[in-house]
């Protein structure tokens, strides 16, 4: 976990470090994390296991790249708009070569724990397909699936149900398998 | 400790031949009997003469042996104090004139004895009707703690008798204890009596446990697991509360396990690259093959009881619908089911009559019988979310889960018999779904 890969990033954890040191209970916040990272590096995300702004965290991941596309009833195929999301994702994933992504799939709760399983994992797949087509290295990406067992929202309505039937990225710092 | 509680059927005291001969006494013993398929309209009036026993327990299983008799709404119990008759001793002769100026059609006698830990049930069964007793008496024993062990046998025995279909009382049910929030769920694998009592809880809530499956011999338990964080398969061993895995591929995903009837195979889903097919293994060798391959989904596969033939779920033809073919695989499954709405979770009777399965119609659910070639379907049940039907050991019952709908909405156990008549929840103080019906115990 947390491999430290290029030079510039060493640097950077060597402010971090010295930051770090200054107000030892709080983690720093670096509100711009490319102001070190001078030879075109890559910066790697937040060293310190807390919260570091900048586009290169799973929070900027989630909030701003989008991390869920949605997918009609018993649907496994990706719409336009979950393209849109996912090629956004494929590009910060290409930036972010330290985050490895896993894909979870979800089905509403219409349908037999079962077989949600199985409609879950598809949407998984159809998801790491698009992302490695666009570029995204195959090692980098998992599936998996749970089925109806994780809604995110709880109504029994299609309002609800339109938002369950999703896939999830979930990008997380460490080497790919 | 979760152990299968060993029960003494005693040939003792005169009583009984063997317990083998009650069946084939039941099928001889004329008018007094019940047809299970013609759904009953008007349960059968019976009555449990006061049970003889000065111990404590002797209520309490002369109660439950009548909870088993009526739960199936198949009799009705003439209360105690309708009664004429006043039995001094279990041995007194059955004066029927009495019995049947209250017309009950059939009594049940007994007497309840402890002896230190061991508690020993007698009863004999009459035909008040033709006058007559309706098979030997029998005497259970076991051990006192487990009095209702013997109780369930008793009820097999006058169920048995008084029906002609196989016993059910006496058996297990493994099943998923829910918790917490909807979107936060805890789930935890629990075995329990057919009615409820006496949980004996299998793994704790730290990870995701799905659709347990019992084995033939009710020993060991399959199910579907997240404590790798992805759905794999293990196996748990009731007795000694241990499981191992039974697949951990690190690109693949697996569940919707079930046994094959002569407990040697198992068969089960397998995702790859997102596409699930049915697979079967060996779980003593872990040596495993695909049985069914295609680009659809295929999953909840369930064996025939003679080990021939496998039903399953795929979405081929565009809809979830059920397919047969033969257990070795390799031939084009026969499609069906035909109509309306996407079927799932088809699960085969242990009598091999009939398929029991889940049907979803608009936003309905619903849980329904078939023949094996699809035909005479049967819809028993419907609501907001119907799944998972389970056989009981006699093939006349089926139990499921009902959820209900809303975010506080939860699932609970339910069973209903074949007829679709008998609708009931079960008496479980918490939330539970994927019930498990195992083997009637020895």
């Amino acid at each position: 976990m947390n491999k430290i890969r290029q030079p510039a990033i060493i640097a950077l954890a060597a402010v971090l470090t010295v930051a770090a040191c200054a107000t030892p209970n709080r983690p720093q916040i670096v509100t711009d994390p490319y102001a070190n990272a001078g030879g075109g590096a890559i910066y790697q995300g937040d060293l310190q296991g807390g919260a570091l702004g900048g586009n290169a965290s799973a929070e900027y991941f989630r909030t701003t790249v989008g991390d869920t596309v949605i997918f009609p009833a018993e649907q496994t195929s990706l719409t336009a708009e979950a393209r849109t999301t996912l090629t956004r994702q494929a590009a910060w994933l290409k930036e972010h070569t330290g985050f490895t992504a896993s894909v979870e799939g979800h089905a509403d709760e219409k349908g037999t724990r079962e077989y949600n399983l199985a409609l879950g994992a598809r949407r998984a797949n159809s998801v790491q397909e698009y992302l490695i087509a666009q570029g995204v290295e195959a090692s980098r990406i998992r599936t998996n699936t749970y089925g109806k067992e994780r809604p995110l929202e709880i109504c029994s309505t299609e309002l609800c149900f339109a938002q369950n039937r999703r896939a999830q990225t979930v990008v997380s710092q460490g080497a790919g398998t | 400790m979760p152990m299968i509680r060993r029960l003494t059927l005693a040939l003792s005291l005169g009583l009984t031949t063997a317990l083998t001969a009650a069946p084939v006494l039941a099928q001889d013993s004329g008018p007094l009997r019940i047809e299970i398929t013609d759904g009953v309209v008007e349960p059968m009036p019976f009555a449990i003469a006061t049970f003889h026993g000065t111990d404590e327990v002797t209520g309490l299983v002369q109660n439950l042996i009548a909870a088993d008799l009526t739960g199936t709404d198949l009799f009705r119990e003439i209360p105690a104090s309708a009664h004429l008759a006043r039995r001094d001793s279990f041995e007194e002769p059955v004066t029927y004139e009495d019995w049947r100026a209250i017309n009950a059609e059939a009594l049940v006698t007994g007497e309840v004895s402890v002896e230190g830990d061991i508690v020993s049930v007698r009863f004999r069964l009459f035909d008040v009707v033709s006058g007559q007793p309706l098979g030997d008496g029998m005497q259970m024993q076991s051990a006192k703690a487990d009095w209702r062990r013997a109780a369930h046998k008793v009820a097999d025995q006058v169920y048995a008798r008084l029906t002609g279909e196989k016993a059910y009382f006496d058996s297990r049910v493994a099943f998923v204890q829910e918790t917490g929030p909807k979107d936060a769920r805890r789930k935890r694998l629990g075995v329990m009596d057919y009615d409820g009592a006496n949980i004996d809880w299998l793994t704790d809530d730290a990870a995701l446990v799905l659709s347990p499956r019992m084995s033939p011999d009710g020993n060991s338990i399959l199910y579907t697991s997240f404590e790798s964080g992805f759905p794999q398969i293990k196996v748990m061993d009731v007795a000694s509360v241990t499981s191992r895995p039974l697949t951990q591929s690190g690109d693949s995903m697996a569940f919707s396990p079930r046994f094959s009837p002569d407990g040697r195979w198992i068969v089960y889903s397998l995702e790859k690259a997102g596409n699930s097919d049915i697979w079967q293994m060996d779980p003593s060798s872990g040596a495993a093959r695909a049985l069914i391959e295609s680009p659809a989904i295929e999953t909840s596969p369930s064996y025939s009881p003679d080990g021939s033939q496998i039903v399953f779920e795929s979405d081929r033809s565009g809809s979830p619908q059920l397919y047969t073919m033969p257990a070795t695989g390799g031939v084009e499954p026969t499609r069906i089911s035909f109509a309306e709405g996407r079927y799932g979770t088809p699960v085969w009777s242990p009598l091999g009559d009939l398929i029991a399965f889940t049907r979803q119609i608009g936003e309905k659910f619903h849980i329904g019988v078939m023949r094996a070639d699809g035909s005479n379907e049967k819809i028993l049940t419907e609501s907001f979310l119907d799944e998972g039907p389970t056989w009981a050991p006699n093939g006349r019952v089926v139990m499921f889960t009902r959820v209900t709908p809303g975010g506080d909405g939860e699932p609970r156990l339910h069973s209903v018999d074949i007829t679709g008549r008998n609708m009931r929840p079960l008496d479980l103080s918490f939330a539970a779904s994927d019930p498990a019906w195992g083997p009637l115990l020895p």
